[in-house]
């Protein structure tokens, strides 16, 4: 019934957080780490929509909703959080923002 | 065929959108290609039968919260390359190998752990028939506790956000 099975979609959202945690331990700027967070977040979505189609049940799509919503609660509080530390210190550079190194 | 062919495209879309994403300097480029690579998942949805998802990962996803990034990019003149110095030494190398090390690791389990048998109590018609419908049934059944929990998660959120981006209260 269906041309591309669960393993194209399972292997597809890896690879897709793959590119997410590359992003996350190779880039410095806070930003692009955190766009690399939602990437991450994307792919697990990607996941759990797959098995939702593929075992005949909604609860999967449900799981989805609820993880947008907190995605986007997270967005705004980190990125208020971003702004309030370039204010203090001017950078978003996370190699500079050492101030509770010990 | 045509499923193949949409999927295949779909999914060269995103991996190559989130690779773009991933290796421009300037943050501008790197959301714009984010919300390609968010657009490609929204038509996977699609695919899967999900389209009230798909409905709203534009929106909300490619939409609001992508447009607030684009905003606190330009905000703090963060597009510039400011990565100039490197604390770390190494730290790209590092990077590539402990993906590397991630990708053997969860490849391995897909290896042995395959997928069981369909096990839901939806038939394929039902579950294709109106989406919309039976999400929104679904979210106000099941899951009423839940969502009036996510909207106060929601507004705690909205009040968290205005107390740390004001100067002063």
């Amino acid at each position: 019934m269906n041309a591309v099975g669960l393993n194209s979609y399972l292997f597809l959202a890896f690879v897709l957080f793959l590119v997410g945690v590359m992003g996350v331990l190779t880039r410095r700027n806070a930003l692009i780490i955190f766009m690399s967070v939602e990437l991450m977040l994307n792919a697990v979505n990607l996941t759990l929509v797959a098995f939702a189609r593929f075992l005949h049940s909604l609860d999967g799509q449900i799981f989805v909703f609820f993880v947008m919503t907190v995605a986007a609660a997270e967005v705004a509080v980190g990125l208020a959080i971003i702004i309030g530390i370039y204010r203090r210190s001017e950078t978003v550079n996370v190699d500079e923002i050492n101030l509770m190194k010990w | 065929m045509l499923e193949t062919v949409a999927f295949y495209a779909l999914a060269a879309t995103a991996v190559g959108a989130a690779l773009l994403m991933i290796s421009r300097r300037n943050a501008v480029y790197s959301a714009v290609f984010l919300v390609i690579c968010l657009c490609a998942v929204a038509g996977l949805y699609v695919m899967l039968n999900a389209q009230f998802l798909a409905a709203v990962q534009v929106i909300v996803y490619a939409g609001a919260i992508m447009v607030l990034f684009l905003f606190v990019i330009m905000l703090l003149r963060a597009d510039s390359p400011a990565e100039g110095l490197e604390t770390l030494s190494f730290q790209r190398i590092f990077g590539f190998v402990f993906t590397v090390i991630l990708l053997f690791q969860v490849g391995a389990f897909m290896k042995t752990a395959a997928p069981g048998a369909p096990a839901g109590g939806m038939s394929q018609e039902a579950l294709a028939a109106s989406n919309t419908e039976m999400v929104g049934e679904l979210l106000f059944t099941r899951y009423l506790y839940t969502f009036e929990l996510v909207s106060i998660l929601l507004l705690g959120a909205i009040v968290g956000a205005v107390v740390l981006a004001k100067r002063k209260l």
